[in-house]
């Protein structure tokens, strides 16, 4: 058996990880590995030092990104120009290259770091535990960090009944938003496809949550993960195809599946007769072509079947009749992850992690206004505070924190007060949130939370597939009111058209979308109704975001009367003579905010 | 390489071998329209037309699964395609002034081309470089934290290119496709 293959006894004793994530690979990371490539090879070290492309370490602010192993020398900002003296000075003279190293080590999302206090030590990584430890392209260095033992113990040592059983004790819920235990699912689909005689396999990646990018991370560091856990699935409800459907938007996820597709099936991981048990599956890519809704279950069988993706009510769920009308296991990348852990640890183990109801690790994408922007893995239960201020190593510019929004379009607002919550499903959902897929935003005293919320229902109103009128109608109706709110021009009984509508589009919504699309506006008009109101009542934006309710004025103490604002005015809407004071029409006034940026003595008030 | 679309060319044979290997496939349709696009850089009406008869689909079908899907484009894109992330992320820091600037610059709004021909504005969902936020994506580069000010420059390099392909095209006497695609798709 092929398997065997890997050869445990390394012949290198230095090896050197570059980032090949998206972040890093378009701030051209591919470059750099071939020029330390050359370099390497030039200087004769190439049978000693392993040069490595990895998926990503989460520091794509700093990419790219290079590592050294044993040292475990962090080199951050690497140009393809920086190879032959990151190579020379390192790997040949055992020299640090100062000026490239990471120095700070609060700011090593996703990093190992020794003696480290706080930051990283609150991370614990099992879905993202190979990226940046291996090359993605190299299925023999996933063998050698227990890649396909998982396949290989449920193949020889467990029954399908075993299987679920593990699942269940692990206590894992679905990753992608609902969080519906992950043995429930299987537990059906093995039971409808052993009366259907067929069935089918999904990995959902369609990732569409605004600022949400752990699917992607996962596929292009960790693909085999992803397949060896699809398999183990096929195996468990006895299903012989299984479909990845990805965004198309994702080119280099979906070339990292592709190879490591054929790499599984040239070392009879994936296929025919996998491992010689007897036992068949393939896996076949379905690209996405960009609609969020997709993402939801039955819109993403209509779309695997080549069709508009248009929810369908349910039930039936796909666990019963998905995929051409079959029994269908759907779980989002992120879930599927965790699984070859599971099995290999075995579900006690993973139920150590985490909190009572939501076991294991999350993922987040932590980005808005915080120091540290990047993916984190963190167990359930760790409190927003120890991601925010730890992990992610506070507030940025040192602003004051307003809120953080999970669940993307389909969540809400978490305010101050409630930062010590442990984060997990059913917490978030008591605080009018939701898990949804990760992302998590933070918000600071200078974000506009009805324009944040406008922002959501834009996504929505977007991404409505148009089916139900409920979902149609009641997002652009409840858009065309924020939208009204920012711009200065709501109505007293708008707030409350607003909370009727919401009501409304949730209850009667067809699907996911539709039903959680007013969220975001349920959420913020809890916590934050005073800044709705203040922008009907007193028309001002309190965190100056909505340019329709700003003023601008000049400043009569400090105008020196330059007369390059009035220069720079687009409308020529400022009047005033050379050394004289500065005035602004408001009646012509564009709010353009270029004799903000013009002026020099900080005369032009904003109000 | 990408092929320009001509109305009354037969259809392009990589895309037609790409038919005969999916024709026993159930559900191939949006894979089909992918690879239309991938290979004409969009998909206008009579090229949908043409499909619905190879496939032996109506055109309703093709028509109504091109228009569901953001992804499809029915128009020309321009020769170098600008595609400003709209994540959470970007749109906090700035990324609708980008888009106005952009605007303001071409004369054109998001989903549309300039009359030149040079650009197509698109708004994308996030492209997951929140750290690097506002980003801008022209063809397979990246732009990141950027200001409306730096916009023009960057347009500037582009249109460069595209003039320097063009006379290396005229050069070479090659036909008119050749060369855009080098900038277009790199």
């Amino acid at each position: 058996m092929g398997y065997s293959r890997y050869d445990l006894e390394s012949p290198y004793s230095q090896f050197c990880y570059v980032c090949s994530g998206v972040g890093c690979e378009q701030k051209k990371s591919e470059d750099l590995y071939r020029n330390i490539k050359n370099e390497v090879r030039n200087r004769g070290i190439g049978a000693s030092v392993q040069v490595v492309r990895t998926g990503c370490f989460g520091l794509c602010e700093k990419g790219p990104i290079v590592k050294m192993l044993p040292e475990e020398t962090v080199y951050i900002d690497v140009k393809p120009e920086d190879a032959a003296e990151l190579v020379e000075r390192h790997l040949v003279k055992s020299e640090i290259v100062t000026r490239l190293q990471l120095k700070d080590t609060a700011r090593r999302p996703h990093l190992e770091v020794k003696n480290d206090r706080g930051h990283y030590q609150k991370q614990v990584r099992i879905v993202l535990r190979n990226c940046g430890k291996i090359d993605p392209e190299n299925i023999d260095e996933y063998i050698a960090r227990e890649g396909y033992g998982a396949l290989d113990k449920a193949l020889f040592e467990m029954t399908p009944e075993q299987i679920i059983e593990e699942l269940k004790l692990s206590g894992l819920r679905g990753r992608g938003g609902a969080g519906w235990p992950t043995w429930l699912k299987w537990n059906f689909g093995r039971k409808a496809a052993a009366a259907a005689g067929t069935a089918y396999v999904v990995c959902n990646a369609d990732e569409g949550d605004p600022g949400a990018y752990m699917d992607r991370s996962t596929l292009e560091g960790d693909p085999h993960s992803v397949l060896e856990a699809m398999t183990i699935a096929a195996y468990t409800i006895g299903a012989t195809q299984g479909y990845i459907y990805i965004r198309a938007e994702y080119p280099l996820a979906i070339k990292r599946l592709e190879t490591a597709m054929k790499q599984a099936r040239d070392y009879g991981l994936l296929g025919e007769n996998i491992l010689e048990s007897g036992f068949s599956f393939d896996i076949e890519i379905r690209l996405g072509a960009g609609a969020f809704v997709c993402g939801e279950e039955t819109a993403l069988i209509a779309s695997i079947e080549g069709e508009r993706g248009t929810p369908k009510p349910r039930p039936p769920f796909p666990t019963d009749s998905g995929v051409w009308g079959m029994p269908t296991v759907i779980n989002n990348a992120e879930t599927w992850a965790n699984i070859p852990v599971v099995i290999l640890r075995g579900g006690k183990w993973f139920a150590r992690i985490g909190t009572e109801n939501s076991k294991g690790t999350k993922v987040f994408a932590l980005t808005g206004k915080v120091n540290n922007t990047g993916l984190v893995e963190v167990p359930m239960g760790t409190t927003l505070r120890e991601i925010i201020y730890d992990v992610g190593g506070g507030m940025q510019e040192g602003k004051a924190f307003k809120a953080v929004q999970t669940g993307g379009p389909s969540g809400g607002v978490i305010t101050a007060g409630h930062l010590d919550t442990p984060i997990d499903f059913d917490n978030l959902a008591k605080l009018g949130s939701m898990m949804g897929s990760g992302g998590m935003i933070v918000l600071a005293e200078d974000d506009c939370i009805v324009d944040v919320t406008k922002f959501y229902l834009e996504f929505s109103v977007e991404e409505s597939c148009g089916k139900c009128a409920p979902c149609r109608i009641g997002t652009r109706k409840m858009f065309n009111i924020l939208d009204r709110f920012t711009k200065g021009t709501a109505r007293p009984d708008d707030l409350w058209n607003l909370e009727v509508i919401a009501d409304a589009t949730k209850k009667a919504s067809l699907c996911g979308l539709g039903q959680s699309a007013p969220n975001p506006i349920l959420s913020t008009l809890q916590y934050f109704r005073h800044e709705y109101l203040a922008h009907i009542d007193d028309e001002t934006c309190p965190a100056g975001v909505c340019k329709d309710l700003m003023k601008y004025s000049i400043d009569a103490e400090k105008c020196i009367g330059c007369t390059v604002c009035a220069r720079k005015c687009p409308v020529a809407c400022i009047d005033g003579k050379s050394k004289e004071l500065h005035v602004i029409d408001q009646e012509r006034c564009i709010k353009c905010g270029a004799c903000v940026a013009a002026c020099k003595f900080d005369a032009v008030l904003i109000a | 390489m990408r092929s320009d679309y001509v109305t009354d060319a037969p259809l392009a044979s990589e895309l037609l071998d790409f038919i005969e290997s999916q024709r026993d496939k159930k559900g191939n349709l949006i894979a089909i329209l992918h690879k239309a696009q991938e290979v004409y850089g969009y998909v206008p009406w009579d090229l949908a037309e043409k499909l619905s008869e190879e496939l032996q689909v109506p055109l309703a079908k093709i028509y109504g699964v091109l228009t569901f899907y953001h992804y499809f484009k029915l128009n020309k894109p321009g020769k170098s395609t600008i595609s400003v992330c709209m994540g959470t992320a970007c749109y906090l820091q700035g990324a609708p002034e980008l888009i106005d600037e952009l605007s303001r610059i071409l004369g054109i709004g998001v989903g549309e081309t300039s009359a030149d021909g040079e650009f197509s504005i698109e708004s994308v969902r996030c492209v997951g470089c929140c750290g690097l936020a506002p980003v801008v994506t022209v063809d397979e580069d990246t732009f990141g934290k950027l200001s409306a000010g730096q916009l023009a420059e960057i347009l500037g390099r582009y249109r460069a290119a595209h003039a320097e392909a063009e006379e290396r095209m005229v050069a070479a006497g090659a036909g008119s496709a050749g060369a855009t695609a080098e900038v277009n798709h790199g």
